[in-house]
């Protein structure tokens, strides 16, 4: 094919793209104000290093023992949670209202009970701590129930361990062993440390107001948290991950129209003019592959250069990678613009149905939400979705700070697609022009 | 210089178009006419290339043309029936582009653009977006974008439908000039007075067979004086040829 001939093919796409207004706006301006508006949701949630993610707990405490008001000061002293004080009903109005992830009711004589089950087991009747939660909140939820557990296990282990508590349970032991049937020297041995427990304390009385052993019991370790970024100094920016969601998503629907045009070419006689000349048919589908190629670069390219201006998003990886995937990237997108037009039998119908396809895309691909938040089954499914492969490929150029051989297999899988798409799209065009 | 020699061509069971033959000389213009689904489109097409006839030969300059890049192609310019132009772009834009479809680019391309523009009358109107234009300027640089690359044989398939009658005869006073520059025209129409005041020569086709290829004296010739086609002084009219050759059925 003569390149004046392709030259001016490829030009004459870009100057109907751009003497289209509402394409330039859908194409460049939308995908910069949608994903500032997800980036910010994004980092608000991912940056905790600069201020935690608080859920928001109520108590009830129905017991106001020194236990539970031990437990109460504890969740409140807890940067993970945001825990206000509540009557029962009051609790549960707030969990129903959405205004609190989980209530936590603490029963009547929890402290006791708690510290008789804390050493007897399955012998006695454990207190019931009733815990509300917002189903729609299920991950929040769960947080909230290990975060329980915890500090539960703290304050009761430390009323166990506390002086009193040690010296009525030796106390207790020992009436038991007298009513026992076990053999008398085992008997001798257990009074023997029994004893001694209370000569501890009844020649210590400050230990036995004290908090004893409990004081040091706590939890075996600490726990360093450090954010896996493309560097020690380099935060996690949400907005990088958004921008390539929503620069996918709106360089797709730019092909899509492109495919559309295509389609309204061929109504409004066009491609007739065009199959007159003497240009091959590959041709012809070459240049307008070219073309879409070099709109969905730009669209992409131009919401990552709005994200480094106005949101500070970097590649921190491999510039090179980052460039394979957005250049396969958009000779998928381009291709799928063409089979689009292949494919549908009248503009309406093609708008329709590739609409959904590309909603279906980008929302299972992860440009939208990331996603694990999907089911195993979907994830696995998910590599079958070009979007899938553009998303890992930016994402690792970009906040992950990857090198190129990060973004080598997503090139590829992108590149694959284009080439389905394209064989796809010389096997049923339909050629010839009544 | 047109030559179309036993044109066959079907969609599915529907035979389209069925052993037509005709030929258009340089300087002259050929009407074809015939009722609506008689294959004149689809002869049309098959010259243009858009459409691969199952038999028969197209011959430019007694050159069979095959393939999509053909340089024979380059001799022929295409006007369809539909107003086939970007209405974002300016007429200019939009020669322009079609020009470069045919390799021509430069100062050669400026020349013909702007003699193209000349002889439809929209020179004044070159830097316009087309869709500012009036329907008939539409047709006109429809016109314009088929001659720009100077084909030898034009194709005109219905160049007038929906114009006004000023727009109507300043089209055909651009075909008269044509024909004077020597080119060959291939004209489809449904409107009898076009083809009386335009066509050298006659093809008529029905069901997709040729049924007449005559001047219009030969064809007057086909329908006695007198008989039910002839008016009431006598003569008879291109309109009651017509329906002698192809019924008075509708085809719809």
């Amino acid at each position: 094919m003569r390149i004046t001939a392709l030259v001016a093919l490829v030009r004459k796409d870009l100057q109907l793209f751009f003497s289209d207004r509402r394409s330039v706006i859908v194409s460049f301006a939308v995908p910069i104000v949608i994903g500032a508006f997800i980036g910010s949701l994004t980092n608000e949630m991912g940056n905790n290093s600069n201020k935690p993610l608080r859920v928001k707990v109520a108590f009830a405490d129905l017991d106001a023992s020194a236990v539970s008001k031990a437990l109460v000061a504890d969740a409140q002293a807890d940067t993970n949670l945001d825990v206000s004080v509540a009557d029962a009903d009051a609790a549960r109005l707030q969990v129903q209202k959405g205004t609190v992830v989980a209530a936590v009711i603490v029963p009547k004589d929890f402290g006791d009970s708690a510290s008789r089950a804390f050493f007897q087991g399955s012998s006695v009747q454990k207190p019931e701590l009733t815990v509300l939660v917002d189903p729609s909140r299920a991950v929040e939820a769960g947080m909230v129930r290990g975060i329980l557990a915890q500090h539960v296990m703290q304050t009761v282990a430390q009323s166990a361990f506390s002086g009193q508590s040690l010296a009525k349970l030796a106390d207790r032991g020992l009436a038991e062993i007298d009513k026992s049937n076990m053999p008398p020297d085992q008997k001798r041995l257990l009074r023997e440390m029994l004893n001694g427990v209370q000569r501890f304390y009844s020649q210590n009385p400050s230990a036995s107001r004290g908090r004893g052993a409990g004081g040091l019991f706590s939890l075996p370790y600490t726990v360093r948290e450090e954010e896996v970024t493309a560097g020690k100094r380099v935060p996690y920016n949400g907005y990088a991950h958004a921008f390539s969601g929503m620069g996918i998503q709106f360089l797709l629907f730019a092909m899509l129209n492109a495919g559309i045009e295509l389609l309204l070419e061929r109504q409004r006689g066009l491609w007739k003019r065009l199959r007159s000349a003497p240009i091959s048919r590959y041709g012809l589908l070459a240049a307008k592959w070219a073309s879409g190629t070099i709109i969905s670069l730009m669209t992409l390219l131009v919401s990552f250069g709005a994200a480094m201006l106005m949101f500070k998003v970097r590649i921190e990886g491999s510039v090179v990678g980052f460039l394979a995937v957005a250049i396969a990237c958009s000779m998928m997108a381009a291709t799928f613009g063409m089979l689009v037009a292949a494919i549908g039998r009248t503009p309406a119908t093609a708008r329709g149905v590739s609409s959904l396809a590309v909603l279906v895309m980008v929302m299972v691909g992860g440009a939208w939400f990331p996603t694990f938040l999907f089911p195993k089954w979907i994830q696995q499914l998910t590599v079958i979705v070009p979007v899938r492969w553009a998303v890992d490929g930016l994402d690792a150029t970009t906040w992950r700070g990857l090198p190129f051989s990060s973004a080598v297999l997503p090139t590829l899988a992108l590149c694959g697609f284009a080439l389905l798409f394209g064989l796809i799209t010389l096997t049923r065009f339909r050629w010839e022009e009544a | 210089m047109l030559e179309v020699r036993h044109l066959r061509k079907t969609f599915g069971s529907l035979v389209a178009v069925d052993d037509v033959s005709f030929s258009v000389l340089p300087g002259r213009l050929t009407g074809l006419l015939g009722p609506n689904g008689a294959g004149k489109t689809t002869s049309v097409s098959i010259i243009a290339g858009l459409l691969t006839p199952e038999r028969g030969d197209v011959l430019v300059g007694g050159r069979a043309l095959s393939g999509d890049t053909d340089p024979g192609k380059r001799r022929i310019g295409l006007v369809p029936q539909d107003v086939a132009l970007y209405d974002e772009l300016t007429a200019r834009d939009n020669l322009r582009f079609f020009g470069a479809l045919y390799d021509m680019s430069g100062t050669a391309l400026d020349h013909a653009m702007h003699a193209a523009l000349t002889l439809v009358g929209l020179a004044d109107r070159a830097r316009d977006r087309v869709k500012t234009f009036s329907g008939g300027m539409k047709r006109r640089l429809n016109l314009a974008a088929g001659l720009l690359h100077d084909p030898d044989i034009l194709l005109l398939d219905e160049p007038t439908v929906g114009v006004d009658p000023q727009s109507r005869n300043a089209i055909f006073e651009n075909l008269e000039e044509l024909k004077r520059r020597g080119k060959a025209l291939l004209y489809t129409t449904h409107y009898m007075e076009e083809a009386e005041r335009l066509a050298d020569r006659i093809v008529v086709i029905d069901r997709g067979r040729v049924v007449a290829d005559d001047t219009l004296e030969g064809l007057h010739a086909t329908v006695s004086p007198g008989s039910s086609g002839s008016a009431k002084d006598g003569a008879v009219s291109l309109e009651s040829v017509f329906l002698t050759l192809t019924g008075r059925s509708l085809r719809d």
